[in-house]
């Protein structure tokens, strides 16, 4: 019960964490149709950032400070980069996303070198909230909880209850209706990356310091965060939402659970394989996803 | 442009390889740079460096001084083959590495076919940490000399501390999946229930190398199974994290470990490990001998006060090569292996052996435990200034030496 | 025979004479190791190539065919005992691949576009991750190892020594180059060009697209194989991470760079980015940050590559307008080249002064301190002038590039 109890728990703070990073990553599909390579580079600025601000002046402006330099690193990419990869095609623009996720891994390691760098929770957010089971569940997790909740909520409240929201939702379907409206559709597209960016970021200030912050870290969050994205179906946010949960509960369970299930292979050690397999299976059965409305 | 700067670099290269094999004595470290385990490899060269500046300041060895060349192996066997084609081009006839048996393994096997095939291009293999038991057993090698107890000796240490153990009841055996990880679980299973068969091991469990970064599901079925203790060979940042997981949770059980003394882990540990957290090391720094009190000062002169050069086993591996090639009258390398066999020295504890018949250092053991700095502790756990370890038993040498299966086979 | 064929005749001659002299004029053993590790990559980039440029398939989990080939013949070569040829070896490697690019290219050629490199994508990680499961088959953390010196030495070759090792590629990569080459002048190569191109035109002359795929990922997992087998003959190890996405991502950007709209191009993608791996890695820690910044600005500006700019000058040659070309080229010299430097001193700069690299920075034989704020603005004040420089002079002789550009599209129609 109490190991069941632990790992719900565990899973679904991870998976809020992916669905902050997933949310971006589907919110910039559905508008521009790129998949975004350098999504989970963002993650990983926004935890160095996240770093440097929060011994520098503190924890709590680095919430604010962080996300929102990398979403204007973010706006910078997609204005001068994405945009001039988009006129040669599809696959130049993957490819641009993809040498970009590269270069700012490389970037990260000359600035602050290859080990991992120091980024500690703070003090006031560090410590158990409560026992369950004799099993303390950290404060800072919960405090994590809380940020991607809200941030869920914000968004939700973002795009459906204001006027930016419902130029970003037409333009996501209609852009060149869109734009015959007299909407400036490049601007919204740019607002949009640099948007997901921030996202990005606020989950790497606050995932950086629970995990290690170090230039590999984009590496090992990416293909999970595609994993969830295309699971929940390109273009879906509630999709985005139910999938980071699946994966992020599947995840964390199967590395708990010991049951063999082909003579010495256990499900703990098929956990890795789990999610990539859940991928591959729904694109073949459903490539659209689980709530996707749209196909590539 | 780019062919011209290509052959410019092709170029240097040869220059290098043509005047370097007289002035220097040139020793590739090969060991992981960049990735998780970066901390750990940047610690043993910034060791090795030390040692190797030490020895050059009194004038090297046979008027040549030593050179260090460090090459990141990004923890990878493969990566570690085509850097060490890289070392033996450009003229390395010594290697050092200690970072994961499995690259360890991979090195060895590299080695031996090299030095079979190409002897002008010889190297031999100085192991300063990859303790694998095979390597001084039936995968012994002429060309590799290893300078660190290897996991048997090690888990016997610890088991003869824990025959004495009244705490410990319930076992959980912790390990990273791979050979050293396999290796420290079948020793631990095997020496645990020999010794003290009134215990329990509840429970048993191998995760990936250097992947993992949350180890709270792990900690989480270590509570489930009501474990007092916990037996891990993890190091690195395997074992910082699983002991940060461990505090976060408010795991309360002993940790007997091969490597909490190691970069990273010490501050991790905190208050929460003191008097908890056991080691087994060949390095106690508050029991080295007084020839050696200078050279833990210099050290920590040049890297900081919270600096422990705990890899004990460069210098000690440094020094046994320029007198092995002081002996041998030669740098190369066939000469000096034959020269370091059965060689003794007195390192910092007591005296050591490289004991002919399969390459391993013989030396004295320590079971230390995690505690509070302060009164006949004055040398610090690295990366702190509040803790350090406590003596709670130590085996000499021949105490803990364990029989060999080696068949060594030596060139003619 | 007509010029353009006579043309081709001697290029491909021109090439097997490359390919048999290379060791004698780079004979120092490193340029042997690096020989043969360029020719590898030739194959497997060239066999991406198939997908990529000629069928228009982005797939980013091509390694798995390369990882499979080599694991199968180093575990042919440790159970074979040195029964099997060592020359063939090879062979078994691109059996296996297209084993497994018949299975998986039937699983994921059902969809084309974005949603095929995501399959590719899960499909190369999820064998990836198999490899920890296991551990037999894969080796686990220390991968499988082998010999490839034993067993029957035919004519006294062992393969023990790097220049026959070197000749065993060599062959290997003349061999798969004509292969691949006439396989895109066959029916299937010019359908896969089709269906690149304009897939429902294609099922409207007849032809099944996902058919066509489906071949076309099979027959270059064969050619991936090769490569594979012939990477574990040259280690002699292979671990898991011949199968990553790391691999994936080299022959990806190996293949991009070099241009993928030639046959050719490949070869020098894999060239360049092998020399850049060995050679630029000795002489700047900050290498794979230019690796990227390079498959960027191909990526941006010369998104057809290497191959595509070397086509440019023959054109260029061809047409006779080398001469005002080179005047541009003469003028826009200085200005981007102190540019460059600039950028690379920065560069530098920051790798020594994030504390990566140890030892003081040299710079044309002058010591840098990268930790002081002078050198950082030097080379600002730099780099701002070089760039006013380049604007200035690229306004004056941007009407002869026109020139020559106008040139090349009247010379070009001929």
């Amino acid at each position: 019960m109490q190991l069941f109890a632990t790992s719900l728990l565990n899973g679904v703070t991870y998976g809020l964490l992916l669905f902050m990073l997933s949310a971006g990553l589907t919110l910039i599909f559905s508008m521009m149709g790129v998949l975004n390579f350098a999504h989970a580079s963002f993650y990983m600025l926004g935890a160095y950032f996240g770093y440097v601000v929060s011994t520098r002046i503190g924890f709590y402006p680095a919430l604010v400070v962080a996300p929102l330099l990398v979403g204007a690193i973010g706006a910078l990419v997609e204005r001068y980069g994405l945009r001039r990869a988009h006129a040669s095609g599809h696959v130049p623009e993957l490819l641009f996303t993809f040498g970009l996720a590269f270069v700012i891994e490389e970037a990260v390691r000359l600035v602050w070198g290859s080990l991992p760098v120091p980024y500690k929770v703070p003090a006031s957010l560090d410590g158990p909230l409560f026992t369950l089971y004799s099993a303390t569940f950290p404060t800072y997790k919960a405090f994590m909880m809380g940020v991607s909740v809200a941030m869920l909520v914000a968004l939700y409240a973002g795009l459906t209850r204001t006027r930016a929201g419902l130029v970003i939702r037409a333009a996501l379907s209609r852009p060149d209706m869109v734009e015959a409206l007299g909407h400036n559709v490049p601007k919204v597209f740019m607002l949009v990356f640099g948007g997901g960016a921030a996202l990005a970021g606020l989950a790497g200030v606050i995932g950086g310091n629970a995990f290690v912050t170090e230039p590999a870290m984009a590496e090992a969050l990416g293909p999970i965060v595609f994993v969830v994205v295309v699971v929940g179906g390109l273009g879906s946010l509630a999709g985005a939402f139910v999938a980071s949960l699946f994966i992020g509960i599947v995840q964390t369970f199967a590395v708990a659970i010991d049951y063999s299930i082909v003579g010495r292979i256990s499900v703990s050690q098929v956990a890795p394989v789990l999610p990539y397999l859940i991928m591959v299976a729904i694109l073949i059965v459903r490539p659209r996803g689980l709530l996707g409305t749209r196909e590539s | 442009m780019r062919t011209r700067s290509a052959l410019r670099a092709v170029a240097c290269a040869f220059a290098v390889l043509a005047t370097s094999a007289f002035a220097q004595v040139k020793i590739a470290y090969i060991d992981p740079l960049s990735g998780l385990m970066a901390a750990t490899g940047e610690h043993g060269l910034r060791e090795l460096e030390f040692a190797a500046e030490g020895i050059n300041a009194k004038g090297g060895v046979l008027g040549q001084k030593l050179e260090i060349v460090p090459m990141d192996n990004k923890l990878s066997p493969q990566e570690s083959l085509i850097v060490l084609k890289n070392a033996i081009d450009q003229g390395v006839h010594y290697i050092v590495q200690g970072n994961g048996s499995s690259v360890a393994g991979a090195l060895i096997d590299a080695v031996n076919k090299n030095n079979e095939r190409d002897p002008s291009h010889a190297v031999v293999f100085l192991n300063y940490a990859a303790v694998d038991p095979d390597f001084t057993n039936d995968k012994c090698s002429f060309w590799h000399f290893r300078f660190d107890a290897n996991s048997d000796m090690k888990m016997e240490a610890l088991t003869s501390y824990m025959k004495g153990d009244k705490n410990l009841h319930k076992v959980y055996i912790l390990n990273q999946d791979y050979q050293f990880g396999h290796q420290v679980a079948r020793a631990a299973r095997e020496m645990i229930t020999a010794k003290r068969p009134d215990v329990q091991i509840v429970g048993e469990e191998l995760h990936p190398l250097a992947k993992v970064k949350d180890f709270s599901p792990y900690v989480t079925k270590i509570q489930a199974s009501g474990a007092d203790s916990v037996v891990t060979g993890n190091w690195g940042s395997d074992l910082q994290l699983l002991v940060k997981a461990a505090k976060d949770a408010n795991l309360k059980a002993d940790f007997f470990t091969y490597y909490a003394g190691v970069v990273g882990t010490p501050p991790a540990l905190g208050d929460s490990g003191v008097d908890r957290v056991k080691v087994v090391t060949y390095w106690n720094s508050n029991a080295v001998s007084p020839a050696y009190e200078p050279y833990i000062d210099a050290y920590k002169k040049k890297f900081g006060a919270t600096s422990d050069p705990y890899t004990g086993a460069m210098r000690l591996a440094l020094t046994y090569l320029t007198d092995a090639m002081k002996k041998a009258n030669s740098t190369e390398p066939a000469k000096v292996a034959r020269a370091m066999e059965g060689m003794k020295e007195e390192g910092p504890f007591g005296s050591t052996e490289m004991r002919a018949a399969d390459h391993q250092l013989i030396q004295p053991l320590f079971v230390l435990t995690f505690a509070k700095a302060g009164g006949a502790l004055k040398n610090t756990a690295d990366g702190t200034t509040d803790y350090s370890f406590k003596q709670d038993i130590k085996l000499d040498g021949p105490a803990t030496a364990r029989p060999t299966s080696c068949k060594m086979q030596r060139p003619s | 025979m007509t010029r353009g064929s006579r043309e081709r005749l001697v290029l491909w001659a021109a090439y097997a004479a490359v390919l048999v002299v290379a060791p004698i004029v780079f004979s120092k053993g490193f340029a042997l190791t690096l020989l043969c590790q360029m020719g590898i990559v030739m194959i497997f980039a060239l066999s991406y190539n198939m997908l990529l440029g000629q069928t228009g398939l982005l797939s980013f989990g091509h390694a798995v065919y390369y990882g499979l080939g080599a694991l199968f013949t180093i575990h042919a070569l440790n159970l074979g005992h040195g029964k099997l040829p060592v020359t063939l070896m090879p062979l078994v490697g691109g059996i296996s691949g297209l084993f497994f690019g018949i299975i998986l290219g039937y699983v994921t050629t059902r969809r084309a576009g974005t949603t095929f490199a995501m399959i590719s994508l899960g499909v190369g990680e999820m064998v990836a991750a198999c490899s920890l499961m296991f551990p037999g088959f894969f080796g686990g953390e220390a991968g499988v190892s082998g010999n490839r010196s034993t067993g029957s030495h035919l004519f006294g070759l062992t393969f023990g020594p790097q220049i026959q090792m070197y000749y065993l590629v060599a062959a290997w990569l003349l061999l798969c180059t004509v292969a691949m080459h006439a396989l895109s002048r066959t029916p299937l190569g010019r359908m896969a060009n089709a269906v690149r191109d304009n897939p429902e035109r294609a099922q409207f002359v007849g032809y099944d697209p996902q058919r066509v795929r489906f071949m076309m990922v099979a027959l270059s997992g064969f050619f991936a194989g090769v490569a594979g087998g012939l990477a574990a003959l040259n280690y002699e190890i292979v671990t898991a991470e011949s199968l990553s996405a790391r691999t994936s991502g080299l022959v990806l950007l190996a293949t991009y760079l070099g241009g993928m709209g030639f046959f050719f191009g490949p070869l020098i993608g894999a060239i360049v980015v092998t020399l850049m791996q060995t050679l630029l890695a000795m002489v700047t820690k900050a290498w794979p940050f230019y690796f990227g910044a390079v498959f960027l600005a191909t990526v941006l500006f010369v998104p057809g590559g290497l191959a595509s700019v070397a086509m440019l000058h023959k054109r260029l040659w061809d047409t006779g307008q080398v001469r005002r070309a080179g005047v541009v080229y003469a003028a826009m010299a200085l200005p981007v080249g102190l540019a460059l430097c600039a950028v690379i001193a920065l560069v530098e700069m920051a790798y020594h002064a994030s504390g990566d690299v140890e030892g003081p920075l040299r710079i044309l034989g002058r010591e840098l301190d990268a930790n002081s704020w002078g050198p950082w603005i030097g080379v600002l004040l730099v780099l701002a002038a070089a760039s006013l420089a380049c604007r200035w002079t690229w306004r004056r002789v941007a009407p002869r590039w026109h020139e020559v550009a106008q040139a090349l599209a009247a010379g070009g129609a001929r």
